[in-house]
């Protein structure tokens, strides 16, 4: 029996042994199964095993040491520029940054017409651009870019434009280096059938400038893709974009809207062809017409007599002005004039040209403000435009604006832009970063040489989550001499410094006589500054490397304030920092029986400028007075001694597109005692009056359109004047009389 | 080390082979048992069935375990080593080396992605295969690396994998390509032409961080690869498809090793630190140069020649015998210089990054990582190679506070994009994702912004600076319960303001109807009234059809005492300041110190952070964005406290536009909660309390405080002037 208890208790001992073993199985399997359920999706990449054994993709020294020191930099400069040119042209290879070094910087050169030369409208007008730019130079020595003078815009060789025999001409030029340095504009290139985009010329290394570049021959960070303009686009100013509300839903009457010509045969008619499909007569309209050209009913198909007659029920204007989204398909060409125009019409454009390199794609980042579809999938372009948001719609919609009114709505911008891209390229460590490019104002509107750190500017606030410093530089400008310890100069300094935001005070010193010295000046709490303005007007508006901070108060020698008028201004500006905020309002009107624009002192409900003879600005506009403006109005300014501030106020309306700030203030700068017998103020002459309604005009026709906007408020304090204890009020000083 | 691991892995799986055959082994004695009777041989035959028995369906359990199932169980559980092998022949095709024409429009079958609502492509992953040549040799030293391995399994647990072959836009191979130095060219290329799905390498994606081989280096990866996309890390401007392939930075594993925390910007020890080991001659010269000129602001560094070779030489450099520990010492500069080595790309670079110093990139015609969608001129100082001498002036030249916004940017960058392979992959497939669908693509802030300053900055949805004509006017929206009297009053004041294009009358009380058509006040403009399903404050907000003005006079049913001059002012402020709120009456907010939180003030204050819209201007669009997008639960919470919605609306309209609120005409008696003291203090002060717990909340949801306070207010330009009355385009204004 014990060999049998024995037998038994070994077999019970297998049994539980084989049953634990079994449990176990089971047990694994069911976990498995549960994690898979858990998991649903089977984790598909499995974790291996062995992942930690896995090997390092590269040696760690390997990588350290990046495969070595390589060739020598200097033969891998020579060798790339015999290879990598033509077709393959880069900045590295095909420029001669030697020549943008030298002491007069970035300088463009236009070459001298020729005889009998013909120019068309378009080209003229880009010619006038470059010529009438900052960066214009008659020396070709001192060049650095050079433009043609024979039109190359349209290179088409049944136009009546084009100019034959480009290629011996432009050989014959000494300047012409085989292309290094030169920019080339076009507008139309190839020609029926095939519109290829041979120049008929070879352009060898120069830069080409041209619409409708596709990306298989645009050679990136060289050439420069433009936009198709007509030749009614304006030389300056142009028209603002169509958008003046931001409504809500913002849809409009259609969806999406397409009117044009429908090619019958040839290069785009794919596209073209199709899009009668999307049509649905409701809230999308896609029209058209087979009625172009000379011999339209020869490929006349089924379609055309069906398609011409709706053709002909709808406006183009009118769908423009009432679309959401614009088609923008390519044409024979990959660009079209409908680009444009639906930019500026805020009709957001739905872009079915595959391989077109947009417009200025160096710096513009398009999918902010357009749709961009793909020629394939045009059926599915109704279903994602309807699939855009309502906050979408309203962001690409503004941006169209913004785009268009900062970049191409007038030659001069268009030529500008792409002066400022080559010039970005040229000096890319004081060059744009993509922020500067794509915000509110624009890239023309920021000259990187005054600084690449977007806190330095008024217009990045917000982006950046912070707020403008808290100090202001004040400058005074001192036309009089110092005769006496009672002149308004010198309680004015008092004033100034007593404000407690005031971190110093520069002294333009634009008299006759030369400063007084130091010991003459009263003692202040900041410091004290003299500068040479060397009795020039418009020195007061010159970047004086002494202001250091954000804020600039700008004072005639003769202003009437207090401190706690200034402390308040102060305040407001740092709530308006790119705009002028100050106090003696003045307008402007359109005098329709002069046909032109006049200007006022009088007191009225509205204004559109504030005097700068007591304003606060942001430091940034005197680097724009001084290098964006033109040095022709600056002279005007000296030659007058007058309209300086006037200039001021169209150059920061025409940066904000919104009017100046006017503050409180104790006293009318009107009513202010006119100096002691010493001489009459230049205001009260009546020809000073005059120049000023001059100056007026004379700015706007240089700026192309007239910038100054009208505001109907004045900010005053809180508790300015209301019924209430004085004690409570922080800028009582205001109220008393 | 290195070295050792795969012996080492080998000894571990033979030791589990080992084990298990051990435990079998055991079972052996159990079953040769010795028979002496009958009745024993009985129990034992029975036993033995019942033993057999339980064996086989043990066996049962296991035995289909390992065959059937195993792609199901062992998925986690497999090692590389156990991929199916796949034989290449000798002839097989070779793909067409890639086409540098190729874009997506036409190399790329967008059919595949088509239109799906979430706008996400679907990404599907080879299985895993060791492909080797004819007689056997593997096509890649290495195999999967670990880099690869990660990357894939990134992919796989993101919202981009799809198991579905069919439903895939992207094909992403197995086919290890990081590292060109360790394949086999011709046959990796046969490799990828093998995989079911080529078709010429349409919409197939492949990863390769270190392209070329000596001597000359290509810039990207040599296997033919016909129309597939590639990430590569160092292409030059010739071999970058732009908006096609995709320029990837090379991974630094030592990131994985090293910990470098996050260092606040600021001026560092060093201004320009060189940390490379293997710089050009030429360079090294020019480097020594300025060096001399500017002393101790420099520091160059090379490897250590005393030190044995190994790990330790990794983290290593060395000065003049000085030892210094990189990457560390790069947290120590305010520059650190990326030089071009034979290739463009340099994991330098991402070192640099994550130690938040700002590089000094020297690679003529390199292609920055991600560049389609990063804005390196905010992280970084890129200057031709040629400029190298001029390095320190252009360095000088940049503002200080620039350089800490770049280093922040720079470590930024590293994190987000560069830190993991995970990182480097998710961000490929979102610069992917984003050309096929760009209506969705993420926009320059989100790409660009460092969370910081997202969280601060703001980009205001009605950003474009218009002053909107005057007409069509504005519409007024009265909220109204059952005050009829009070209503009819405030309806025939608002209809002598000028430019009051509709009027609508929120009707919230649910049981009472609006009186008859008759009853209501002849007013020139139309006139219509809302019904609403409950009584709730935010109805006031809603986004009516009706309403089809851009601007929206909110204003309660007792609101009488406004002038028509003070509306119609009201309006032309608002016209300038489109974006905001435009009120009458002004409230502020301060923190209360001895609380520690936030407080109401309604009292005669200098500033102004709020106006209440029981009378006040703004745009239609916060209405939409109150209605629909108010962060948390704060529509609801306001509608069951049935107070604060005009809180909210501030605190709404201030946190998107970055903006204060514009109070217009100086302050007058108002008939609101808090002025009406006639039932007593305590009244008031609950009120009070009630509306400081309301900022409290409210700050809290929103995760800051976004009202702004201001000390200003808009009054007509000649309020108060001594100037005739009879000529002020506003003259009754402030009149009790």
């Amino acid at each position: 029996m014990q060999a049998r208890k024995k037998y038994v208790l070994l077999g019970l001992c297998t049994c539980c042994w084989i049953l634990l073993y079994y449990w176990a199985g089971l047990q694994e399997r069911l976990l498995g199964l549960i994690t898979h359920r858990r998991g649903e999706v089977p984790r598909p990449w499995p974790d291996w095993l062995d992942r930690a054994l896995l090997p390092n993709f590269a040696e760690q020294l390997d990588l350290q040491n990046g495969g070595g020191p390589g060739d020598s930099p200097r033969q891998r400069k020579q060798a790339w520029s015999s290879i990598y040119k033509d077709s393959r042209c880069r900045m590295d290879t095909c420029f001669d940054f030697g020549r943008c070094q030298t002491q007069s910087g970035f300088r463009v050169y236009i070459y001298p017409p020729e005889k009998g030369e013909r120019v068309s409208e378009s080209y003229r007008k880009i010619l006038t651009s470059v010529s009438e730019s900052r960066y214009y130079t008659s020396d070709p020595r001192e060049a650095c870019l050079f433009v043609l003078g024979i039109d190359t815009l349209d290179r088409d060789q049944l136009s009546q434009q084009f100019v034959p025999n480009v290629d011996e001409r432009i050989r014959g030029y000494p300047l012409w280096n085989d292309g290094r340095n030169h920019v080339i504009f076009n507008l139309y290139s190839g020609t029926w059938p095939n519109y290829t985009e041979d120049l008929g010329f070879n352009v060898g290394q120069a830069i080409l400038a041209k619409a409708s570049l596709n990306t298989e021959h645009f050679r990136p960070g060289f050439d420069i893709s433009i936009p198709l303009f007509s030749k009614e686009h304006p030389q300056k100013g142009g028209k603002r974009g169509w958008l003046v509300r931001n409504s809500v839903p913002p849809r409009r009457k259609y969806l999406l809207m397409f009117k044009g010509k429908r090619y019958l045969t040839g290069i785009g008619s794919d596209t073209r062809n199709a899009l009668h499909h999307i049509h649905n007569g409701k809230d999308i309209v896609s029209l058209t017409t087979c009625r172009h050209g000379k011999d339209w009913e020869k490929h006349k198909d089924a379609r055309c007599d069906h398609d011409n007659q709706e053709y002909e029920r709808f406006d183009y204007q009118e769908l423009l002005h009432n679309s959401t989204f614009c088609l923008v398909p390519r044409g024979r060409r990959l660009g079209s004039f409908r680009f444009l125009e639906s930019l500026q019409a805020a009709c957001i454009p739905v872009l079915l040209s595959n391989g077109w390199e947009l417009p200025f794609s160096d710096v513009i980042q398009w999918n902010q403000a357009v749709v961009e579809g793909d020629e394939r999938l045009l059926l599915q372009v109704p279903s994602t435009v309807r699939a855009v948001g309502i906050d979408r719609v309203l962001a690409l919609r503004q941006q169209t604006q913004t785009l268009w009114d900062a970049y191409f709505s007038s030659v001069d911008k268009i030529v500008l832009t792409t002066l400022e891209i080559i010039k970005d390229r040229v000096y890319s460590h004081i060059s744009r970063n993509k922020l500067m490019w794509n915000a509110l104002p624009g890239g023309l509107l920021v000259l990187p040489e005054f600084s690449t750190h977007l806190a330095h500017y008024p217009f990045y606030y917000l982006h950046l989550g912070i707020s403008p410093g808290l100090e202001f530089t004040a400058v005074i400008h001192a036309t009089s001499p110092l005769v006496s310890q009672s002149q308004p100069i010198m309680k004015l300094l008092q004033v100034v410094s007593k404000s407690k935001y005031c971190s110093q005070i520069i002294i333009l010193w634009n008299s006759e006589k030369s400063p007084p010295q130091r010991s003459k000046w009263p003692p202040m709490p900041v410091p004290l500054t003299v500068t040479d303005g060397r009795r020039k007007t418009s020195s007061r508006f010159l970047p004086h490397a002494a202001i250091e901070t954000e804020a600039v108060l700008s004072l005639d020698e003769d202003t009437v304030l207090l401190t706690s008028e200034i402390n308040f201004a102060f305040h407001v500006w740092r709530s308006f920092p790119d705009r002028i905020v100050g106090y003696p309002p003045r307008s402007h009107f359109w005098d329709p029986v002069k046909k032109a624009w006049g200007y006022t002192s009088k007191w009225t409900n509205e204004y559109s400028i504030i005097l700068t003879g007591a304003a606060f600005y942001h430091r940034y506009y005197h680097h724009l007075f001084s290098h964006y403006l033109p040095s022709s109005l600056r002279a005007l300014v000296d030659h007058s001694c007058n309209c300086e501030d006037i200039l001021m106020n169209f150059l920061v309306s025409s940066v904000t597109h919104l009017p100046p700030v006017k503050v409180a203030q104790r006293k009318q700068y009107k009513e202010m005692p006119s100096l002691q017998g010493t001489k009459m103020a230049p205001w009260a002459n009546p020809e000073h009056f005059t120049q000023r309604q001059e100056c007026v005009n004379t700015f706007s026709s240089w700026f192309g359109y007239m910038p100054l906007e009208h505001s109907q408020f004045r900010l005053d304090p809180v508790l300015f004047k209301d019924h209430v204890s004085v004690l409570r009020k922080r800028y009582k000083d205001l109220e008393r009389v | 080390m290195v070295d050792k691991i795969p012996l080492l892995k080998w000894f571990c799986l033979d030791r589990l082979i080992m084990c298990a055959s051990g435990k079998y082994g055991s079972r052996g004695p159990a079953l040769i048992p010795r028979m002496k009777t009958k009745h024993r041989i009985y129990y034992i035959t029975l036993f033995s069935v019942v033993l057999l028995g339980l064996i086989a369906t043990g066996m049962f359990q296991f035995w289909p375990h390992s065959i059937e199932s195993s792609a199901e169980w062992s998925l986690d559980r497999r090692s590389v080593h156990d991929a199916p092998l796949v034989r290449i022949p000798v002839n097989s095709p070779i793909p067409g080396r890639g086409d540098l024409s190729c874009r997506m429009h036409t190399c790329f079958d967008v059919y595949r992605c088509g239109y799906n609502p979430k706008n996400k492509i679907k990404v599907y992953i080879y299985p895993l295969q060791r492909f080797v040549d004819e007689v056997g040799v593997p096509i890649s030293s290495t195999g999967l690396s670990r880099e690869y391995n990660d990357l894939l399994s990134a992919i796989s647990d993101s919202d981009f994998y799809t198991d579905d072959v069919s439903r895939a836009c992207l094909f992403v191979p197995s086919i290890d390509v990081l590292n060109q130095n360790s394949l086999r060219i011709r046959e990796t290329a046969q490799a990828l032409a093998m995989l079911p799905r080529w078709d010429k390498g349409m919409n197939h994606l492949l990863f390769n961080m270190l392209p070329g081989g000596p001597p000359d280096y290509n810039t990207a990866l040599d296997v033919p690869r016909d129309r597939a996309l590639l990430a590569g890390g160092g292409f030059s401007t010739w071999t970058y498809r732009q908006g096609y392939d995709v320029s990837i930075p090379v991974y630094s594993p030592l990131s994985a090793e090293v910990d470098l925390p996050e260092r606040q910007p600021g001026p560092r020890r060093y201004f320009i630190l060189s940390s490379q080991t293997a710089i050009h001659r030429e360079y090294r010269v020019e480097l020594e140069r300025l060096k001399d000129e500017n002393g101790e602001a420099l520091l160059l560094l090379d490897k250590c020649s005393n030190l044995s070779q190994g790990l330790t030489s990794v983290r290593k450099r060395c000065y003049k015998g000085q030892v210094y520990d990189y990457p560390q010492i790069l947290q120590e500069s305010s520059f650190c210089v990326v030089l071009r080595g034979a290739r463009l790309g340099q994991a330098t670079l991402s070192d640099v990054l994550q130690a938040g110093c700002v590089p000094v990139i020297m690679a003529d015609s390199y292609i920055l990582p991600f560049s389609e969608v990063l804005d390196w001129k905010r992280a970084s100082v890129v200057i031709p190679e040629e400029k190298l001498p001029e390095m320190y002036t252009i360095l000088k030249s940049i503002p200080h506070r620039q350089v800490e916004e770049m280093q922040r940017q720079a470590r930024w960058f590293w994190e987000a994009y560069f830190s993991s392979m995970k990182a480097i992959g998710m961000t490929t497939l979102q610069i992917i994702n984003d050309r096929i669908y760009p209506y969705a693509a993420h926009t320059y802030e989100e790409w660009n912004n460092p969370p910081v300053v997202k969280w601060s900055s703001v980009n205001s949805p009605l950003f474009l600076p218009l002053i909107p004509p005057r007409s069509p006017g504005f519409t007024a929206v009265v909220l109204t319960y059952d005050r009829i009297e009070s209503l009819f009053r405030v309806i025939t004041e608002i209809s002598k303001v000028p430019s009051l294009a509709k009027l609508l009358v929120v009707w919230n009380n649910q049981n009472k109807s609006p009186p008859e058509e008759s009853l209501w006040p002849k007013v020139a403009v139309p006139l219509k009234v809302v019904r609403t399903k409950e009584n709730k404050l935010s109805n006031r907000f809603f986004p009516f059809d009706e309403i089809e003005t851009e601007a929206v006079l909110a204003i309660d049913d007792d609101i009488i005492m406004l002038t028509s001059d003070e509306l119609q002012f009201g309006y032309e402020v608002w016209r300038e300041f489109p974006d905001r709120l435009v009120g009458y009456p002004g409230r502020l907010h301060l923190w209360d110190h001895e609380m520690g939180k936030w407080k109401y003030e309604s009292e005669w204050t200098n500033e102004v952070s709020m106006v209440l819209t029981g009378a006040a201007f703004y745009h239609k669009y916060f209405n939409y964005l109150y209605t629909y997008k108010m962060p948390g639960d704060i529509k609801n919470w306001v509608d069951a406290h049935m107070n604060c919605e005009d809180i909210a609306m501030n605190f709404l309209v201030a946190n998107i536009t970055g903006k204060a609120p514009i109070k217009v005409t100086p302050r007058k008696k108002f008939k609101c909660p808090e002025c009406t003291a006639i039932d007593g203090l305590s009244l008031d002060q609950t009120h009070m309390v009630e509306r400081s717990e309301c900022i409290n909340k409210f700050a809290s949801v929103f995760g800051t405080m976004p009202l702004k306070v201001v000390e200003h207010r808009a009054d007509p330009v000649l309020y108060k002037d001594d100037f005739p009355e009879k000529l002020k385009s506003f003259p009754n204004i402030g009149s009790l």
